[in-house]
């Protein structure tokens, strides 16, 4: 480590872009071939027989669209959130915001609001605003006081507790059929997505995120230092703050909204891409984007063939992701501190 | 931008700043010409890094009065541009960085930089200039938070420098250091400050060094402007009590002339050096 030059260092992380490029495209063009009904190649532009086209393109194909956009959003906020909070843990859904999310989908439930706008069902929508009434509680935290890190994870932890504690109320005061529901919608998973709509909903929120994240990088580096020498070094860190704030709730709020909190991707997904790339979000970002969305792609087909009857993808990620997790921890401790 | 080449580079004047509605600084005025080395002093908690904060713009709490910096009020900078004149080296502090030497110095670029952008050959060759001046190089490719705090602090000096800050606001930049590092870092401050016109100033408790090195010396006591002046007219012993509330011991520097503070004993101290001492002899008998 100590001998690389510049050049090294600025050729490396360009090759781990395009083998995660690679993963990604591999990733996006195999699974919607894979699962239990298998389909014909030419069943992209209509060969096949009319059953298969319609499982291709209505059924896979936004499936794995929508798993890679979430997985991308996740991880997207994870990296962005462990930056500017300087803290290995500290995640949008660390601080509260699948509890939140959660609490909003159990209250449309409960009280059976069965309204749509642009064609979003009441549940999503109160899931929506759920996750960003709780990001925007974190926001207001971190911009009244000068609450240290910890703090603000405990914090997350506390309000996550509360609003569990509310959801096993309304569970509690909810009949059988809307308390299956409510606990159904907490596990999250995509099995939900059947069409291109779905896709359509999240598109713009995950890809404006995206962009202002991406735009912010140079930013994002400054803040890992701290929030006062990234001040001095000419970062407007008020304004960039806020922006960050707003691209992640805009995102994660949209993807928990349509496949329910699953979480561990943005915890997971930013770490294992420091390990291989570095702290450089230039680098970082790219390879955080590319891995959470081929990740979270290939869990969800793992859940699809595994088991009969599909399995919560939430469920794959954290039984597959945790042990490598932990693996990678073990054997590169002294990486890990962001 | 307004034109920049007014000689008062930084001014308060009758600038207050209060937390929680406990006053920080009041009512301070002074001015600080260009090129200037001055130091700010005083007893803990009198406002010093407040007061050198905020010429950074990192104002805290309610804040009053007027504050500029080359001439234009804090207010109407922006932040990317006033990093290009002024800069705040922290302390050697043990955070952690998980960015080599080489690449902290590079986002030390940032007010020169665009996103998407990558860096440009100019940058790399400033970073450069920055390492050799300070005598960093040698640890280009360490990580930040494997370097002890001398080293440390000779990066923060050095990303001032790549930062191409003319203006820098140090505070106290030799407190957790041993003699040969200190000697290091305040050669740094004098040759940038003497061969490159840079406008030094830093909160200090080394008021020995502060005589020794500044154009002028800034005293705070409890908020307000205690004393500022040369440094000759600071080392008597009445001025320093008004400002330490303490009585100090003075005695002339062998060569520079003028005075200096030396450790002083308590009489409590006294007394238990000489029970000390009393009772080494019974032993010795």
């Amino acid at each position: 480590m100590a001998s690389e030059g510049t050049r090294e260092d600025e050729v490396a992380p360009g090759w781990t872009i395009i083998v995660l490029l690679g993963l990604a495209l591999t990733a996006l063009v195999v699974a919607p071939y894979c699962g239990r009904q298998s389909i014909p190649f030419a069943a992209l532009w209509g060969g096949g027989e009319p059953g298969q086209v319609d499982i291709l393109w209505k059924l896979r194909i936004p499936r794995v669209l929508m798993a890679f956009l979430a997985g991308s959003a996740l991880a997207t906020s994870g990296m962005t959130f462990q930056a500017m909070f300087r803290n290995p843990l500290a995640t949008p859904f660390t601080l509260g915001v699948s509890s939140g999310a959660s609490l909003g989908a159990a209250i449309a439930i409960q009280f059976g609001w069965t309204f749509a706008l642009w064609g979003l069902s009441a549940t999503s929508i109160a899931a929506f605003l759920g996750a960003v009434a709780s990001i925007a509680l974190v926001y207001l935290m971190t911009a009244r006081s000068r609450n240290s890190s910890t703090t603000m994870l405990l914090a997350g932890v506390a309000v996550s507790f509360f609003f569990s504690s509310m959801i096993l109320f309304l569970q509690y005061l909810s009949d059988f059929t809307r308390s299956f529901r409510m606990l159904r919608w907490v596990m999250g998973g995509l099995e939900g997505i059947v069409s291109f709509e779905d896709v359509w909903h999240v598109f713009p929120f995950v890809v404006s995120g995206c962009l202002i994240v991406w735009y912010l990088t140079l930013e994002l580096n400054l803040l890992t230092t701290g929030e006062e020498f990234a001040f001095s070094r000419g970062v407007s860190v008020g304004q960039t703050k806020w922006l960050l704030f707003f691209a992640v709730s805009m995102m994660v709020g949209a993807v928990v909204a349509i496949c329910g909190p699953i979480g561990f991707v943005g915890l997971m997904a930013p770490h294992i891409c420091r390990l291989m790339i570095g702290y450089d979000h230039r680098w970082l970002y790219p390879a955080t984007f590319l891995f959470g969305g081929a990740l979270l792609v290939i869990c969800d087909t793992i859940a699809r063939i595994v088991i009969v009857g599909e399995l919560p993808v939430g469920i794959v990620t954290a039984l597959l992701g945790g042990p490598f997790f932990l693996w990678l921890l073990l054997t590169r401790q002294e990486d890990l501190d962001a | 931008m307004r034109n920049l080449n007014t000689n008062i580079v930084l001014e308060a004047r009758k600038f207050s700043c209060s937390i929680a509605g406990k006053p920080i600084l009041r009512e301070v005025t002074f001015q600080i010409r260009r090129g200037e080395y001055i130091s700010i002093v005083g007893p803990n908690g009198a406002g010093k890094t407040t007061l050198l904060k905020a010429f950074d713009r990192m104002m805290r709490g309610e804040v009053s009065g007027e504050l500029s910096i080359c001439g234009i009020p804090w207010q109407e900078w922006k932040q990317s541009d006033l990093a290009k004149l002024a800069a705040f080296v922290p302390q050697a502090d043990s955070r952690v960085m998980p960015y080599t030497v080489e690449q902290f110095l590079l986002m030390c670029r940032y007010p020169y930089m665009s996103p998407f952008a990558s860096m440009h050959p100019n940058d790399h060759k400033v970073v450069r200039e920055a390492m050799v001046g300070t005598g960093t190089l040698g640890f280009a490719h360490r990580r930040m938070d494997t370097l002890s705090s001398g080293e440390r602090q000779k990066v923060y000096i050095a990303a001032a420098l790549a930062q191409g800050a003319h203006i820098w606001l140090l505070d106290e930049p030799t407190t957790f250091l041993d003699y040969h590092h200190q000697d290091e870092i305040l050669s740094l401050m004098a040759l940038a400050n003497k061969e490159f016109d840079v406008t030094v100033v830093a909160v200090t408790h080394d008021l020995n060094h502060a005589v020794l090195e500044s154009d002028r010396i800034i005293a705070l006591r409890e908020g307000e402007l205690a004393f500022y002046g040369t440094p000759d007219l600071i080392m008597k012993a009445d001025v320093l009590q008004k400002i330490y509330g303490a009585s100090l011991l003075l005695v002339d520097h062998p060569k520079a002339k003028l005075p200096m503070i030396i450790p002083r004993m308590t009489p409590e101290q006294d007394k238990e050096l000489a029970k000390w001492r009393a009772k080494a002899r019974e032993k010795m008998k």
